[in-house]
Parts: structure tokens; sequence; C-alpha cells
């Protein structure tokens, strides 16, 4: 951190005439307070460490949903406690469990309401591919209804799993380019 | 009152009734016209006060096609009595919901998952397919795998792949290890 401080008299004074010079170029109120950056980079930092999940839990992988959030694992350590009911708040669904046809429409629903830029998460075998359900009642694979960003294996998966999903959306959000085309192609899907 | 009492009391009233028992277990089969007539009976006369279960089997290849089998039981537990009747395909049988109302949602599970159609009752929407789904997945030409089927912005459905995954039974393998579904 750069010093506000007026240089005192102990100082060499070649020292502070550099010091003076270097610092002439900013305002000493704000000076020390300012960080330079790209405003992607800046965004894309913002977005990552506070993802606020719509918990869409629909069956056992709910369950470890649940344990992360709790104090033991606690997702609030990755920015992601903020469990929404409101697909209106949300930025990422974490979809955890088996996806059902009669529930299918309701998620897309869901997914459709909440307001972008936002990510999913197919948490557990169920969701990334209709696991062991392999049944006339139950969807193959929720990515057949929304764009998937992570697939997260698992029968249901551990919460540290969970945690490492996020963690990896967390860096593919870091890593998007620009702030104008997020997800453009979200609504194709 | 036993079981077995209850099981001669109907096949006496009734003619068409027979009764059979196997491993203490007391089973009277009726005919669809005389089913109703029964049921009330068993309600009334047997204080057979509780419908444990309702459920249907599809006999395929047999004439009549469908067999519904009721659960009936005493509130203290004292006696059970299964009651069956075989009724042919798209033919109706009359509703037992004014007398158990929890007849209501098992019949509409049998109407949803094999098709058969209840009359008089109050309410027989499907319960756990939606409404407008065309199949009825329990019967046994129905794959397990499903049917596509469209309802736009309603739901849809598709076919599951069968083969390959580690979750599939193979049926006419030659060991129990051979043909359960595991990873191989």
């Amino acid at each position: 951190m750069a010093t506000t401080e007026t240089p005192t008299k102990d100082l060499d004074t070649a020292e502070a005439a550099r010091t003076e010079l270097a610092h002439a170029a900013y305002d000493s109120k704000i000076e020390g307070n300012v960080i330079f950056t790209r405003v992607d980079a800046a965004i894309n930092w913002m977005r990552k460490n506070s993802l606020w999940p719509m918990p869409m839990g629909l069956a056992c992988c709910a369950i470890e949903l649940m344990a992360t959030a709790s104090s033991r694992f606690d997702i609030s350590r990755f920015g992601a406690e903020v469990m929404r009911f409101s697909p209106r708040q949300s930025d990422v669904m974490i979809v955890a469990g088996t996806v059902t046809y009669k529930m299918a429409l309701a998620v897309k629903r869901v997914w459709d309401q909440m307001p972008e830029p936002k990510w999913c998460i197919a948490m557990g075998a169920c969701a990334s591919s209709g696991g062991m359900y392999r049944s006339y009642a139950v969807l193959q694979g929720i990515d057949q209804l929304l764009p998937v960003d992570v697939y997260i294996s698992g029968c249901p998966p551990r919460p540290e799993a969970l945690i490492e999903g996020l963690m990896k959306l967390q860096k593919k959000i870091d890593g998007e380019e620009s702030t104008m085309d997020l997800k453009s192609d979200s609504t194709e899907a | 009152m036993t079981a077995k009492d209850s099981a001669e009391k109907v096949t006496k009233k009734f003619e068409s009734a027979t009764a059979i028992e196997f491993r203490g277990e007391h089973t009277v089969t009726v005919t669809p016209d005389d089913f109703r007539a029964v049921m009330e009976y068993c309600k009334a006369e047997l204080s057979l006060d509780m419908l444990l279960d309702a459920s249907s089997v599809d006999n395929t290849g047999e004439d009549p096609r469908f067999a519904l089998v009721y659960e009936l039981a005493t509130v203290d537990d004292s006696v059970h009595l299964r009651v069956k009747t075989n009724i042919a395909e798209g033919d109706e049988i009359p509703t037992v919901s004014d007398l158990w109302a929890t007849a209501d949602w098992h019949e509409r599970e049998i109407w949803d998952m094999m098709g058969i159609q209840f009359s008089g009752h109050p309410d027989l929407r499907r319960i756990l397919m939606w409404e407008g789904y065309p199949f009825h997945p329990l019967r046994k030409e129905f794959p397990l795998a499903g049917k596509p089927s469209e309802m736009p912005d309603v739901a849809f459905t598709g076919e599951a792949p069968l083969e390959g995954g580690p979750f599939v039974t193979s049926a006419g393998a030659g060991s129990r290890v051979e043909a359960e579904p595991r990873a191989k």
C-alpha cells in the first residue's frame, strides 16, 4: 500500500524528491486506494465470488447440497451461500436430483425466469444423464433442456465434489471474455 | 370374527364369489357385476372399515386381461380380506371411493398406470403422469424405455437409451450376477 503522509525530515532528500515526483500525478486524497484493471476482469471477479444459487433440489443430491451449505463444508467460503428460492435473484441453478418429465418443464420455466448472466450446474448422475433411471418417466439429462456449464459425477456427489464443481465454474466465469456477449447463446439452447 | 368367517360369509351371500386360502391369507374372487355389492357388504356387514391398498395386474394373454386387487381390513387389524375381480380391456368397474375415501387416489393411479376406467369416480384424472399423456405405462406392451410424446408447452417425453449402461438389467442372462444391473 502506498503511503500518503509527507516525507519526514529524516528521509534522504533525494528519496523525498523521487517520491514527490512519482506521486505528483495523483490526487493525494485518493492516492493508495486505486486499483487499475480491465472492466471485464473486475466484473468477472465480482460475479464469480458472489454466485447466488437457485437450489433445484429434486432428489437425494439435494441432501448433499444442504450439507455443502452448512457448517462442515460451508459453501459460503466461496461466496455462494445465498440460496435463493426465487429465480429472479439467482445466478446459478444447481440441478440436484432426478429430473422427471413431469418436472422438466417446471425446471425450464424457473431457468427462464433467472436473469442473465446465469449458469447451470448439473449435480450428480441423474441430472447429468438420467443416471440409473433408464425409464419412461425420467429426462435423460437436464442438458436436453438447459445449457449446462459444469457436470458433477457421483450418486450422489460428496459435498467436496460440489465445491470443486463450483470452483470450476468460478474459473470458467473468470475466463469469460466480454461482458457484452456473456452467454449470448443461452437462449438458443 | 376371523378372516375365514368373513370369506365364508361373502361366498355364502354371493353365489359367483369363490374363496381361497393361501398361507393364512384369505382371498375372495368376484365377478365385476357383483363387485360393487360385495364391497358394500364388506363395509356394512363385515366392518372391514379400512381399504389398505388397491392395485391392478395386467395378465396379458389371458381373458379377461386385467385383475383388480383390493386389500380390506378391520380397524383393529384382526381381519384382513383380499377382494379380487377380473375385468376385460375397455370394461368399466364401479368405483368404491364413496365407501373408502382412500380409494379415490388409488383408483386414479390404476387409471393412470393401467388404463382401467372407474364409473362413478368423482375426479378420475391422472395422478402421476400429466393430463394429456397418451399412454398407460404399466401395461405389458408399454416399453420400459418409454415412447416419445409431445404436448407443446406442457410436457414431452422421449425414449431412454437402454443399451450399454451400467444400470441395465440383462434379461435372460445365465446367472443372477450376470443379470443384475451393475458395472460390467
